[in-house]
């Protein structure tokens, strides 16, 4: 059983630079949490204060039930997945992967085992006895995560550890990772900025901008009832459409029309969401859209889109329906699938 | 065209042997002559053939006990001045490189600053700081050792210079990867950073044994007992010593000063392999 649990952490640098203000945030046993926003968020910083490479300014740092704020990182019980894998480079692979074990004077023979069974997890068995600059970026990538595996540690960091890959080498071990982590049941948490990474390797996602928790909750929930505008942009893709629009007596009033059924909601100005693929084409629609532009993705084309008023609109269809640019096209959105947004705060209204 | 292009060779390689028998004319003709008998010498100048003195002339300055107090061979010298090469190249290595560990990796007040004034040190060389450095070494009773001869000389702000330079390039990830690993400091330097260093140390330990090896006035005023002489006071000192009926021996000192040019050429050659291998193989 491993909680990692946050209370109300900070971190100032010595330039006054308040990178973290404030996060509560508990990790549950064996989920991998995703800490997920747009660079300069935070989200690095709040995964190296974990780690214990970054000093905590206040808060306490929890690891089931402990205060870990002040104990030394080798200390701490946590293994960490670097962006550029920071593998020693005049070391072997089996080296790379015994270095922490020896120091932590553990008996040869459970060294061997334990990089043996990591090796073979890892598909490495061959590589054991390469340097580093032998292998391609893929296979180095598989040392850092073995050699964070052979720790057996209460708690997995991984720092943008697909970033240095290509897509097709990503994707593959997105899921390779989100198997292994599976299998091993270890706690973890993942950093990421990329959102589609986030949503299909994480059990939990926490959303962070600008040193603060936006949302925390599984990848459904964030993208289905964001918690505020910026979650609702960030997350998803193609974007969100955003629009400013008005509640005045239980009345949504948007881009010229008028929907009712918002009367729990107190009359003020707000932003109006709706994903690309809630709209509906309908021929009694209410809403007539000029399509500026056609993208064909395949399995489904992009349609941007500009209203009467000059409002830009992207409507997420399947594929290959034939629609042309210049073409007019009406449609209409369940008024339950739209996230209102209050216009002063960016937090959640409906 | 095909005479053009001939003609084109031709020129080049005119040049590049020119080039080579300026570099490489003199240096063979101290050897030719130092297999000469000392009259032809005095007789007819410096000789560009061979002749059959060759064993003779050398074995003889290897072995044969001359110098002012008609104590020290040619070996001996040779040994002292690679006692004091290596010892002034090792030593160098090791204090710049923990200087330098300290200034990179250790925040401490002031560690900038002095950084720079080791580094402003550069511009005061040996000969301006000799009579002080002379004094310091003499009341510590260190004159006519070993110790003597290599310890003031081993700091070195070019070094230092170096070490920190390449430090300051190795990514800081390594550092806290060693750190999650349960590496101290210590560990960090002697399992992580030292092993990183092998082409630095291999270029910087050429640089300084043929530095070390070539010191002249700084043994010239350490040593004043002739068994630790250097080499390089050694072929001096054997044109000094000339007997009043006795022609000097020149081809003696041709000869010494071939042996001292052996080692130095060695250690590059060897060490250059190394280095090189070791830009090849390296990446961080």
């Amino acid at each position: 059983m491993t909680t990692l649990t946050l209370n109300s952490l900070q971190k100032t640098y010595a330039n006054g630079t308040h990178a973290v203000r404030g996060i509560d945030l508990e990790i549950l046993d064996g989920e991998l949490t995703v800490f997920v926003g747009p660079s300069g968020c935070g989200k690095s910083t709040l995964l190296r204060m974990i780690a214990g490479l970054e000093e905590i300014t206040s808060g306490d740092l929890m690891l089931d039930g402990s205060r870990i704020n002040d104990v030394e990182p080798a200390h701490r019980d946590v293994a960490m997945v670097f962006q550029n894998y920071a593998l020693y480079p005049h070391m072997t692979v089996r080296r790379n992967m015994s270095y922490a074990l020896q120091n932590r004077k553990v008996p040869k023979a459970e060294i061997d085992r334990r990089v043996v069974e990591a090796a073979r997890m890892l598909q490495l068995d061959e590589l054991l006895e390469r340097k580093p600059a032998q292998l391609s970026g893929g296979q180095r990538q598989r040392v850092a995560m073995g050699r964070a595996i052979v720790r057996e540690p209460k708690l997995f960091l991984f720092d943008e550890p697909l970033s240095n890959l290509d897509a097709q080498l990503r994707a593959q071990m997105r899921v390779d990772i989100r198997k292994l982590q599976r299998q091993l049941r270890v706690t973890s948490i993942f950093v990421t900025h990329d959102q589609i990474e986030a949503m299909t390797v994480g059990d939990r996602l926490a959303v962070l901008n600008n040193g603060e928790l936006e949302q925390i909750g599984t990848p459904m929930e964030v993208y289905s009832k964001p918690a505020s505008e910026f979650v609702a942009s960030f997350i998803g893709s193609p974007r969100i459409n955003l629009v400013s629009g008005e509640v005045k007596a239980g009345s949504l009033h948007v881009d010229g029309f008028e929907l009712p059924g918002f009367s729990q909601i107190s009359d003020q100005p707000v932003k109006v969401g709706i994903r690309p693929e809630d709209f509906v084409l309908e021929s009694t629609a209410k809403m007539s859209l000029q399509i500026d532009l056609v993208e064909e993705l395949g399995s489904d084309e992009l349609l941007y889109c500009v209203s009467p008023t000059g409002l830009d609109y992207r409507i997420r269809r399947p594929g290959g329906s034939g629609h042309k640019v210049g073409e007019n096209i009406t449609v209409s959105v369940i008024s339950e699938k739209l996230h209102l947004f209050s216009s002063q705060s960016g937090k959640r209204l409906n | 065209m095909k005479v053009l292009w001939v003609r084109y060779q031709l020129l080049n390689h005119l040049l590049l042997i020119l080039g080579v028998a300026f570099l490489a004319l003199p240096l063979w003709m101290v050897f030719a002559s130092s297999t000469h008998d000392p009259a032809t010498i005095i007789r007819d100048g410096m000789q560009l053939g061979l002749s059959d003195q060759f064993f003779e002339t050398y074995l003889g300055v290897l072995t044969e006990k001359k110098g002012f107090t008609q104590q020290v061979t040619a070996s001996m010298m040779m040994l002292n001045s690679m006692i004091l090469g290596v010892g002034f190249a090792v030593g160098k290595i090791i204090v710049s490189m923990t200087a330098a560990y300290a200034i990179v990796y250790f925040r401490f007040p002031l560690g900038t600053l002095l950084f720079w004034i080791i580094f402003t040190t550069l511009l005061l060389p040996l000969e301006v700081r000799i009579i002080p450095s002379y004094k310091v070494v003499a009341d510590l009773g260190m004159l006519n050792s070993y110790s003597g001869l290599i310890i003031p000389l081993i700091a070195s702000a070019t070094g230092t210079f170096y070490f920190r330079q390449f430090f300051r390039s190795v990514p800081d990830e390594l550092l806290e990867a060693a750190k999650l690993d349960g590496a101290g400091a210590w560990k960090f330097f002697i399992d992580i950073l030292m092993p990183l260093s092998r082409t630095m140390m291999a270029a910087l330990f050429i640089i300084m044994f043929v530095v070390g090896w070539n010191q002249y006035l700084w043994p010239l005023l350490m040593t004043t007992d002739e068994s630790y002489s250097t080499i390089v006071l050694g072929i001096k000192s054997v044109m000094q010593t000339i007997d009043g009926n006795r022609l000097p021996e020149y081809n003696r000192g041709f000869a010494l000063a071939i042996l001292a040019l052996v080692p130095p050429v060695l250690i590059v050659i060897l060490f250059q392999r190394w280095f090189i291998k070791g830009l090849l193989e390296s990446d961080k």
